[in-house]
């Protein structure tokens, strides 16, 4: 069995146009609702794989609102949640690796360390890149990121992703940090049965530890849709003729 | 002096690359860059093109220890550099290795790192007056000292605006966000060879062994000139003969939308988008995909967009140059029999 920590991130849907909070300073996700990345959703079905009924534990640094985002990683199999309360705007990628490395140890502390700590490779909102590799580097750990399929035999995990050259295979030992990108694993559904045992499940809630340093942010701006000057070629099958005279001036016929 | 980590792609210098090494140039300092690959790779290629972009001095790395790729190895290649050459600003692509190394770098420093940069700019002291005068401190700025970086956040559809005040500055620029141009004045490229020293401890993750691809990958997707793509419109599995066809018609590649992969429809390495493939092809031809923001960030850089879709006011119709309203079924192939006619 191996002990697995997945850590999410609750950000703002970006399936239709996208508001920003009166400060200018977030983007309001209040009226879209709030989800996790892609890539964060692999993490915790590779988690769910990987734990084999052992303890998978999913943790967030969020608003209170996050609880949502741990119930529903909960309701896919995962085992316990930890929520790190705070206003994940004012934490910095380095802010966040420590409060979830300040995490890590106090779980080890008490006797229930994990063996593998998976994050998705970059948050859909401020796609940073780094928090997991500053996580690796806080524990002290190895560290590889855009990973697709993970495995464990005994302390070792075999991690694959695609490289330059094709398919790259990572032997690292355990306790490990790995980032996944989607592509490797179909993130199951939630059961009824699921539902319920995540409603029951156990949350710790913990405060920061330390003051955030923020992250430089000095403004957001959603950038003016590019003005529609689309030409209409026609409608249905009559406009192929009119597709291919179009490809014909692009120079893309020759 | 600004460091730029860059690729080799093909034997040349990746596309990715170059456009870092011309966004680098544009913060007005020297530039020197270190190349990322393994040794005994033949580089000359890349060097001379590194001399295009203007590059003062090239990097090259040997050694045992870097035969087989391990992050924290070339992070701790990438950071000797720093401190021996003093670099104010390490610059790379947003490409998985670089972004990669760079957070890595950052890490080992404690230093803040910027991803998909847009822009940059030295506000404060380090400003540059306008018109060739003197540098003189920017009095009027009230965001401190440092590099501005303008990059993007959600995919591309809000825009950051940050200050990187440690030093270095780390950033990722956006791919295709920046142009490749070549420098008025060649560089001189002259080479240096790092022999590095690698700590075991940033061997623990290297890669073990690759399989090169079978089927197709996402390179040949980043790369085409022509890109026929197809989202929930296809209809399923069993809908993507046409668009297949056309492709092979036209020269180009298929990539599809997110609900495509997810649905299991098509294989996770021909999806455009923020966790795809971010395309830069001359013509890219949409079918069935509405265009939300996940797709967008993937596509935005095509040159010419022509739509085919059903919904006149879907946001990839109305962000397209052209459009054929309409189902792609009935359209495809009509333009399929048109181009045959045509001969």
């Amino acid at each position: 069995m191996t002990d697995v920590l997945v850590c999410i991130k609750r950000v703002p849907e970006a399936t239709g146009e996208v508001t920003l909070t009166p400060d200018g300073l977030g983007i309001d996700g209040s009226h879209a609702g709030y989800t996790v990345s892609p890539n964060e959703e692999c993490a915790v079905e590779l988690a769910v794989q990987v734990a084999d009924g052992g303890r998978c534990t999913v943790l967030t640094l969020g608003p209170a609102g996050a609880v949502d985002q741990l119930r529903a990683a909960l309701a896919v199999g995962m085992t316990d949640g930890i929520h790190i309360e705070g206003d994940s705007d004012a934490f910095s990628p380095a802010d966040v690796a420590r409060e979830v490395a300040a995490a890590v140890r106090a779980r080890g502390e008490a006797g229930s360390a994990y063996d593998l700590v998976l994050l998705g490779n970059d948050a859909a909102d401020t796609g940073d890149f780094q928090v997991g590799v500053r996580l690796a580097y806080a524990l002290g750990y190895p560290v590889v990121t855009g990973i697709q399929t993970v495995s464990v035999e005994g302390s070792t995990a075999i991690l694959t992703g695609e490289g330059p050259d094709g398919s790259e295979t990572y032997r690292v030992a355990l306790p490990a940090v790995v980032t996944v990108l989607e592509g490797g694993v179909e993130p199951r559904y939630p059961s009824v049965m699921g539902r319920m045992k995540a409603k029951k499940a156990p949350i710790e809630t913990l405060a920061p530890t330390t003051v955030p340093v923020g992250s430089g942010r000095l403004a957001l701006e959603v950038p003016p849709p590019p003005p529609n000057q689309v030409r209409i070629l026609g409608e249905g099958a009559a406009a192929a003729p009119a597709f291919v005279a179009t490809l014909a001036e692009l120079g893309v016929l020759r | 002096m600004i460091l730029v980590l860059v690729e080799i792609d093909d034997g040349a210098l990746a596309l990715v690359s170059q456009e870092a090494l011309t966004f680098a140039r544009g913060l007005g300092e020297p530039v020197e860059a270190v190349v990322l690959a393994a040794p005994g790779t033949d580089t000359s290629a890349a060097v001379a093109d590194c001399a295009v972009q203007g590059v003062a001095r090239v990097h090259l790395v040997d050694g045992p220890d870097l035969i087989s790729y391990a992050a924290a190895a070339w992070a701790s290649v990438v950071a000797g550099v720093l401190a021996e050459t003093g670099a104010s600003t390490l610059v790379a692509s947003g490409s998985g290795r670089a972004s990669e190394i760079l957070a890595h770098v950052a890490a080992r420093l404690d230093v803040p790192m910027a991803a998909n940069a847009l822009e940059a700019s030295p506000v404060g002291e380090s400003t540059e007056a306008v018109g060739g005068q003197a540098r003189m401190p920017d009095q009027g700025s009230d965001t401190g000292t440092g590099l501005l970086v303008r990059r993007q956040v959600l995919g591309g559809a809000v825009v950051e605006s940050t200050l990187l005040a440690a030093v270095p500055a780390i950033l990722t620029v956006a791919g295709h966000a920046v142009e490749p141009v070549a420098a008025p004045v060649a560089g001189a490229a002259s080479v240096v060879t790092v022999t590095p020293r690698i700590e075991p401890d940033d061997l623990r993750a290297q890669v073990a062994s690759v399989t090169p691809r079978s089927g197709g990958d996402g390179a040949s997707l980043t790369k085409a000139k022509v890109v026929v793509g197809a989202g929930r419109g296809a209809g399923g599995p069993d809908g993507f003969g046409g668009v297949d066809a056309l492709a092979a018609k036209l020269g180009g590649v298929v990539g599809v939308s997110r609900v495509v992969t997810s649905l299991g429809w098509r294989p996770h390495h021909e999806q455009v988008g923020q966790t795809g493939s971010r395309i830069n092809p001359d013509l890219y031809v949409p079918c069935g995909i509405s265009g939300a923001i996940q797709h967008w960030a993937g596509c935005s850089s095509s040159k010419t967009i022509i739509a085919i879709n059903t919904d006149a006011e879907a946001p990839m119709v109305t962000k397209a140059a052209y459009a054929i309203v309409g189902d792609m079924h009935e359209v495809i192939p009509a333009i399929l029999a048109a181009l045959d006619k045509r001969g």
